[in-house]
């Protein structure tokens, strides 16, 4: 799950600098643009859950690129958000072997416990339902993606336990700051 | 029902013999149970030695296209003064397909084992897994075996004395199948959009910046170990034909045991979705009614066609038998992303599933592709939503045969051959969805015919 904590400015911290630094050290001198996808997923992590126009940039200055270069690569890809997203986002796959496994189900049941649609986020800004294609899960099917990990042979009240566990850990984060 | 009773003879094991052995993630289980010894071997060859193994076994590629691996390095270009690379595609996106990441997750030295090996016989100091970025848990296990192996002396500077220095690194994509394509797969390497590219020049010449480079799949790198531990000429003994070793099948759909299996492949596909050593047969007693035996990209066979051949013969796990009858009849070994459908499925909407994921995963470069994609998504949805016209059967026809073949990579090709191997094989299902709108809202079309036998013909 992405860092949470507010930040006031976008800025890596000296540690995030550090892994910044090994990433860019993995390719030959000059070709530090290779790792932008890298650096985009750091951001994205870091900087809540998203890429702002401002994290790009600065994206764009670590790497010396001009920021046009970033824009064009963070709107290819379907994992870089362009947009807030919840701080949980249930990435439901709908690809053919998941759906002869019941993934519209899945989908119509977490609509409905949450209230929203496919690419909204509930109006207390916790959850964001995404319809999205094969993650290499097919077996384990219907799944879903949270964050860095799977959750596969979802059931209903499978997705009921992961609702109530995310529920938990916003409520430990809201504490805890 | 069908009841067959299979040899009771556990398949011969390559890549998953040691899966289960607890903690065979870690370096020290991996090397006690025997890992690492092919890269001692490696080292007292010359690469042009090991080069000519991996051509002696006839391993083929095992992300798709079955291309001969040995046959692949051995264009590599050797400019003076020049880099080489070698680069893992881990990129495994295509419907259908798990089985890199069953790989990858459990048994990590595997692969990096191989890639030592490959990038030696490659000279590649500097050597990347592109891999799929979902498969976010799974770089934290990489990273951790190439941890573990630098700790042991197997990466780094002059590995075991060799003069040999390599360095593997972990490269996560951000989501888009494109990028399991070669050159696509560079371009984002390079940290730009996965574009393909034009070819020629191809990678071997001109790959990852403009270096000669070599992309191979996981499975393939990892067989790479098999490969010198018993010798090429040991290895091309198993399985039959062109189609030498083990393949990855990860199976899924309405199967009792989905999961991923390891095949020699001699068996039947028959014996491979009925037998309890794999697929365990179909889910909650129903029957088989079609399968897409490759992956997404495959065309999709009726029971009948799959379990024999339009000559009447049975039809093996293997490249050849599985594409005999060619696109008429046949299908493709692919990427080993196994799908079946019951009885119960519908054919017309799970190929829609899929026509709306090549509409997701165009790059929208050529036109035929971008718009194609879009066209047969549509139409598809039509159909499935009860507003399909006759006319619309043909017009998706036309629309998939205007797509391959025209454009710059292969995606074209893979978004036209489901759909057309659909219309193909289960043309009245879809005719129905049109002269029965309302009632297919309701119900399926079922098995219908699809698992009768079929009539052979002398000249099928
Ligand atoms: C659209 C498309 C997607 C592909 N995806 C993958 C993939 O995810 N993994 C893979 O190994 N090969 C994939 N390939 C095939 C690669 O281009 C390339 O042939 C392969 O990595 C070569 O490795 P091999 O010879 O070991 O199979 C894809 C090809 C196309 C056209
Ligand atoms: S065929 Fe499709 S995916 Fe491939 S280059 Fe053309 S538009 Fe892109
Ligand atoms: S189809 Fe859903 S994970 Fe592959």
């Amino acid at each position: 799950m992405f860092d949470n904590k507010e930040y006031s400015v976008v800025q890596f911290t000296e540690d995030k600098m550090i892994k910044v630094r090994e990433m860019i050290a993995r390719y030959p001198e000059g070709k530090q643009k290779s790792a932008l996808l890298p650096l985009l997923h750091l951001a994205q992590e870091t900087f809540g859950g998203w890429l702002s126009v401002e994290t790009m940039d600065y994206v764009a200055s670590l790497l010396k690129l001009n920021p046009i270069e970033v824009y064009e690569v963070a709107t290819f890809y379907s994992m870089y958000n362009l947009k807030p997203v919840g701080k949980f986002v249930f990435e439901v796959c709908q690809t053919g072997p998941c759906m002869v496994k019941g993934s519209d189900d899945i989908i119509a049941y977490i609509k409905q416990k949450l209230n929203i649609g496919v690419g909204e986020t509930t109006a207390d800004g916790l959850f964001t339902l995404k319809a999205v294609e094969c993650l290499g899960a097919c077996g384990y099917a219907p799944m879903m993606q949270l964050g860095k990990h799977y959750k596969e042979h979802l059931t209903r009240e499978k997705v009921d336990a992961i609702i109530e566990e995310c529920r938990g850990k916003a409520v430990r984060l809201v504490s805890a700051d | 029902m069908l009841r067959v009773i299979f040899k009771k003879q556990m398949g011969i094991k390559l890549l998953l013999e040691k899966d289960k052995i607890e903690n065979i993630r870690t370096y020290e289980v991996y090397r006690r149970e025997g890992g690492y010894r092919s890269v001692e071997k490696a080292f007292k060859m010359s690469p042009s030695d090991i080069v000519e193994e991996v051509k002696k076994s006839g391993l083929r590629g095992r992300g798709g296209a079955g291309f001969p691996t040995g046959m692949k390095w051995s264009f590599l270009a050797k400019p003076e003064g020049v880099p080489r690379y070698l680069v893992c595609n881990a990129d495994e996106s295509e419907p259908g397909t798990f089985k890199d990441r069953y790989l990858m997750e459990y048994i990590p030295h595997l692969l990096i084992e191989g890639l030592i090996v490959s990038s030696y016989a490659l000279g590649s100091n500097r050597t990347y897994i592109y891999i799929r970025g979902e498969y976010a848990w799974i770089v934290d296990i990489l990273e951790q075996a190439i941890a573990e192996a630098n700790a042991n002396g197997w990466l780094g500077k002059n590995i075991l004395g060799s003069g040999f220095d390599c360095q593997i690194y972990v490269q996560r994509g951000a989501g888009a199948y494109i990028c399991g394509e070669e050159t696509a797969l560079l371009e984002s390497l390079e940290g730009k959009r996965g574009n393909p590219r034009i070819k020629p020049p191809f990678p071997a010449v001109k790959g990852l910046w403009d270096c000669p480079t070599v992309v191979n799949n996981v499975e393939t790198l990892a067989a790479v170990v098999p490969v010198l531990n018993m010798g090429g000429e040991a290895y091309a003994k198993i399985g039959v034909g062109r189609s030498t070793g083990t393949k990855l099948i990860s199976a899924c759909g309405n199967i009792n045991k989905p999961g991923v299996y390891e095949i020699d492949m001699t068996i039947s596909v028959e014996e491979f979705i009925y037998s309890d050593e794999y697929c365990g047969g179909i889910a909650n007693g129903k029957r088989l009614k079609a399968c897409i035996p490759g992956g997404s990209s495959v065309p999709i066979l009726p029971a009948n066609l799959l379990l024999k051949t339009a000559k009447g013969e049975t039809r093996y796990m293997n490249y050849e038998s599985l594409a005999e009858g060619g696109f008429a009849t046949g299908s493709m070994m692919g990427s080993g992303g196994f799908i079946v459908l019951d009885e119960d499925q519908c054919v017309v909407k799970h190929t829609l599933t899929l026509a709306h994921f090549y509409r997701h995963e165009s790059c929208g470069q050529c036109s035929p592709c971008r718009e194609g994609t879009l066209w047969m998504d549509k139409i598809l949805k039509n159909i499935e939503t009860g507003k399909g016209k006759m006319s619309d059967i043909d017009l998706l026809w036309d629309v998939q045969r205007r797509i391959e073949g025209n454009t710059i990579c292969p995606l074209g090709d893979a978004a036209a051959w489901p759909v057309a191997a659909a219309i193909r094989h289960f043309r009245d299902e879809f005719e129905w969805h049109i002269t029965h709108a309302e009632e297919a809202q309701t119900r399926n079309f079922g098995l219908a015919h699809y698992a009768d036998p079929l009539e052979v013909t002398a000249s099928a």
